[in-house]
């Protein structure tokens, strides 16, 4: 058993985390700000953070995460870290040369109070910055919020580039929050059938999908550019999906540049994509085509043709807020019920938000915000579920009691796919769906006896 | 950025190839970098001839990690029971879960915490009004949950800098308990310059808190600790096999598949035999001042580097008995190596590698690129020191830093019940006669080519032009490197964790190794990067279906 020190009974724990469901906010940032054009994240701090930030990236990725470090030593930690920043900021336009550097802080510059603003004053004073470049910062203290805050704060950060011109620009702002290369594309191939001009960012499709071609891009093609989250400001909307990931930055066009916008739950799963198709059409003004039509009336026909073996079953799911909403409510759609539900991100909203998805289920639904794998798996022990969805980590869990198990969110270290295949829209419900029904029928095939093992499923 | 272009190695001299490497920084980051990079004579210095262990310039992109990972990553991340804690916010913690591949093997009821991730999360109250509360309260959980036999607490960034007292809280709770050892390392992050400061505290205190708690001595005969070998890819169990195989008993592993019961009585043993000579040889040198037991250098990785430390391990106990043991199971296991090789050989031969991993590891690996008959063009270690480029006799020349000098160093003396000298003066002497040689490392430069680059610390703008000027024929490093240099169609291979497979260590790991290499630098993957219309534009002028 490889987590054979796992109690079935559940006892209260106020300071020990075991196994989290979630990291620091630093590395969300690293992520969010490899969605910009030409953009080399900077950690503000110890150089082990930047290092931990982008092994993860790449063990996700598979793709080379470049970022830059202040490496702050014993000194720059008792006297502050503004010369190591200066001396950061004037060897990365001279060796890499980038369009932005997204700086992000970490749990040391904060702690020792840090002033990133100031310092991007000085070093625009003393023309470390040249002409044309950008520095943007972030404060992400990694005790507080989860990497999913981390993301969202930079991506707030890159709200705040918008300088409008005054004049409309006849497109509808998308922020699609953390989700994979290929989930943006699937956005951006969405609303181009629609036929609704976007400026979605961060974007990383492009960035963190490449090709292997024999040559080597620092920064690939792909992103938001600068110019375009500048103009963000004279957008006719924003759409944020996911409260958790995409609302600041969206509420920061709303208050500063008066750009309204919707929240939205991020497009997973069936009625989710929904919102998000009729809110485009609302907001843009047109009309949806029958291409979009047909892919939803395709989804439907897969639920339709496989609910005998959705049906009831029981589902543990592990993951960010944003993610996990729209995937409950997918799961409870299709009939099937999602029991235990834990997030390590803290927030009120998301247990309420379970609760009201759930409540016509039938069943007691464990859900946790700011819970911990740990006692994820202690429910799983007490209740068994029928199929596990979440990060790699969950294998261990999977594998120890004996449960089909899909591998969806971040992150994924051990499959491959994650970063092609989008599981966003329609298409991607089909694909979500394909996941599921595979290890769920992959284990009936297993299980059956001969006597009632079956070709035609 | 670059294109991996067509220029070969042989139109640049090692002069040249420094002078590109070092021609896009400003002035100061030259000249600090100029110091670090370093065309190898070959020569024995007496006084380091390259600097090493230093800062990393702010904003260039290094390999390098923390002084927290090489302390719970390295040296505690691969012991299974022992209960680590991580004294900080949730992210140091969950980024040292279980991605170093060391394995374990703690049988179908032993304890193993190594799939666990334990922290106390810390949060802004905790920053601001002190974390002590909290971490006893999670020691208290951890105890209660689990009843390990110790508990290990590592100290985060801001856990220095707000002034949590990790060190009275563990005290504390390992009085409360009684029969559990709790203790505590001060590794945050800042402190050092690399993993390396990391490497060194975690000895310290594994040496003040564990190391000679534990009298009872061991049966078996030949007993030796193996230091530094940290098991990844299962390398630890492949030394064992072949230690066991030769009747030397291992009492412990520092620290790979290593459990409580191996460090405490690790004193008892009377031949420390170092594998990593950078993460490691503080432990052996107070092992030796405190207890008398000596210590020599020894690497496992690659076949004949196996046999001289077999036969070196059996030299020091002088018995025929093992002597011959030592040399029948080199006969036993060589003949698969060399069938091995023979196969092999004739497509590896000549091909050309970087190396730039590790504080040893790079000059480990070199051993097996060698058997191989493949060329290291340039190597370097991440977080190496003076003393393991160029050997431990420039160590008293060596000047120490105001980083090197915030690390604790522990005062040790001999102990007076417990300190045994293993040989008699005359026996050293007669050993010494025959040329065996105690506390001895030469260091990376002595084996590499004359007039190859040796690179400290080197960074991800230096890595893309040394591959793109020399198109070496296999590139190895760490993770975060990986993609990049496979990008420029250069295949990859990460010697931290191996990417996968392993083990790499003793007579398998070797064949195992050479199999891996001749699929790396062999591959037909290589040559799918163009397309047919990429490779012959030439032909895309009119052509019908007619």
């Amino acid at each position: 058993m490889l987590l054979r020190h796992t109690p079935t009974e559940i006892t209260e724990r106020t300071a020990l985390t075991i196994n989290p469901a979630k990291t620091c906010q630093p590395i969300g940032a690293m992520y969010a700000a490899l969605g910009v054009h030409g953009c080399l994240p900077h950690s503000h701090g110890s150089q082990g953070c930047c290092a931990y930030h982008r092994s993860a990236l790449t063990r996700h990725y598979k793709e080379p995460i470049s970022a830059t470090t202040s490496s702050f030593t014993e000194g720059a930690s008792v006297f502050g870290g503004q010369a190591n920043m200066l001396q950061a900021i004037n060897n990365i336009f001279t060796v890499y040369n980038p369009e932005v550097i997204a700086i992000h802080t970490t749990c040391l510059s904060e702690t020792i109070g840090d002033d990133l603003p100031q310092m991007k004053k000085k070093a625009h004073a003393e023309g470390t910055i040249p002409e044309g470049k950008y520095v943007i910062s972030a404060s992400t203290p990694s005790y507080a919020g989860s990497h999913v805050t981390g993301f969202s704060n930079m991506v707030k950060s890159m709200a705040e580039m918008a300088e409008p011109k005054g004049k409309k620009n006849g497109k509808v702002n998308i922020i699609p929050g953390w989700v994979e290369p290929c989930d943006m594309e699937e956005i951006k191939r969405l609303t181009a059938i629609i036929g609704v001009k976007t400026i979605l960012f961060p974007d990383t499709s492009g960035v963190l999908n490449g090709p292997l071609s024999g040559e080597y891009k620092m920064f690939p093609d792909g992103g938001t550019t600068v110019a375009e989250l500048q103009s963000t400001g004279d957008s006719l909307g924003t759409l944020a999906l996911g409260e958790w990931c995409s609302a600041d930055a969206a509420r920061t066009l709303d208050t500063k540049h008066k750009v309204p916008c919707s929240i939205l739950d991020m497009p997973f799963g069936l009625m989710a994509t929904d919102r998000f198709i009729d809110a485009l059409r609302t907001i843009a003004g047109v009309t949806i085509p029958e291409e979009i039509a047909y892919e939803r009336g395709q989804l439907v026909d897969m639920i339709s043709d496989m609910h005998q073996y959705l049906y009831g079953k029981k589902v543990a799911l592990v993951g960010d807020p944003d993610q996990l909403i729209a995937m409950t409510e997918f799961l409870v759609s299709m009939d099937m019920k999602p029991i235990h539900i834990v997030t390590g991100t803290p927030g009120n909203k998301f247990e309420k938000r379970i609760k009201e998805i759930t409540k016509d289920m039938g069943c007691e639904v464990n859900v946790r915000a700011k819970g911990d794998m740990f006692l994820l798996h202690q429910w799983i022990k007490n209740e068994p579920v029928d199929l596990i969805i979440g990060n790699t980590y969950c294998k261990y869990i999977a594998r120890d009691e004996d449960i089909p198990y899909v591998r969806w969110g971040f992150p994924i270290l051990d499959r491959q796919g994650h970063q092609y295949f989008p599981t966003v829209g329609y298409k991607g419900g089909l694909r979500l769906l394909e996941k599921i029904l595979g290890v769920l029928l992959d284990r009936k095939d297993r299980d059956d006896s001969e006597t009632k093992f079956e070709l035609v499923l | 950025m670059a294109t991996a272009t067509k220029k070969k190695m042989v139109q640049w001299d090692a002069t040249d190839i420094k002078a590109e490497l070092l021609s896009k920084y400003p002035p100061k980051v030259a000249r600090k970098r100029a110091k670090q990079i370093m065309i190898n004579e070959a020569l024995q210095n007496d006084t380091p001839a390259l600097t090493a262990n230093v800062r990393t310039i702010p904003g260039i992109m290094t390999m390098r990690g923390c002084t927290y990972a090489g302390c719970k990553g390295v040296i505690m991340g691969p012991t299974r029971d022992i209960v680590n804690l991580v004294h900080g916010p949730i992210g140091c913690s969950f980024y040292a879960w279980l991605t170093r591949r060391n394995q374990t093997d703690a049988g179908p009821d032993g304890e193993n915490y190594m799939n666990y991730c334990f922290s106390t999360d810390m949060q802004e109250q905790d920053i601001i009004f002190g974390g002590e509360k909290k971490l006893a309260q999670a020691i208290q959980e951890a105890y209660d949950l689990f009843h390990p036999k110790s508990i290990a607490v590592f100290a985060t960034c801001p856990v220095g800098l707000i002034g949590d007292d990790i060190h009275t809280v563990t005290k504390n709770m390992k009085e409360k308990f009684g029969d559990c050892n709790v203790f505590a390392f001060s590794c945050e992050g800042y402190k050092g310059v690399s993993q390396s400061a990391g490497h060194h505290i975690a000895n310290n205190q594994v040496f003040r808190h564990l190391v000679g708690q534990n009298d009872e001595v061991k049966p078996g005969k030949y007993k030796i600790n193996l230091l530094g070998e940290y098991n990844i890819g299962g390398d630890g169990f492949e030394i064992d096999r072949i230690l066991k195989k030769c009747g030397i008993t291992c009492i412990s592993t520092f620290s790979g598949n290593s459990t409580y019961d191996q460090f405490v009585s690790s004193h008892t043993a009377d031949l420390n035999a170092v594998m990593c000579h950078r993460s490691i040889n503080y432990v052996a040198d107070m092992m030796e001042t405190k207890y008398g037991i000596p210590w020599v250098k020894v690497n496992f990785i690659g076949a004949k580097a196996t046999a001289k430390s077999l036969r070196k391990i059996a030299g020091y106990f002088g018995e025929q008995e093992l002597i011959d043991k030592v040399e029948q199971v080199i006969a036993e296991e060589m003949p698969a190596v060399e069938a091995a090789l023979l196969n092999i050989l004739p497509r590896t031969e000549e091909k050309t590698v970087m190396m730039f991993v590790g504080g040893s590891r790079a000059h480990h690996y070199k051993e097996l690129f060698d058997e191989l008959g493949m060329k290291t063009i340039s190597a370097g270690y991440e977080f190496g020191h003076q003393d393991d480029y160029e050997g431990r006799q420039v160590l008293p020349n060596i000047k120490l830093d105001a980083d090197s000098r915030n690390i604790e160093e522990l005062e040790v003396e001999a102990d007076e019940g417990r300190y045994r000298p293993r040989k008699s003066d005359q026996e050293l002497q007669a050993l010494d006669q025959a040329g065996y040689k105690f506390k001895q490392y030469d260091g990376l430069a002595m084996d590499m080519d004359k007039g190859t680059l040796i690179i400290d610390d080197l960074n991800q703008y230096e890595a893309e032009k040394l591959v793109e000027i020399m198109k070496p024929d296999l590139f190895c490093a760490g993770v975060k490197e990986k993609y990049s240099i496979q990008k420029l169609g250069v295949p990859m291979k990460q010697l931290h964790s191996y990417d996968s497979g392993g083990p790499y260590a003793g007579f398998v790991g070797a064949v195992n190794f050479y199999e891996e290499i001749d699929r790396l630098v062999n591959s037909k993957v290589w040559s799918h990067m163009k397309a047919p219309w990429q490779k012959n534009p030439q032909l895309s002028g009119s052509f019908n279906w007619e």
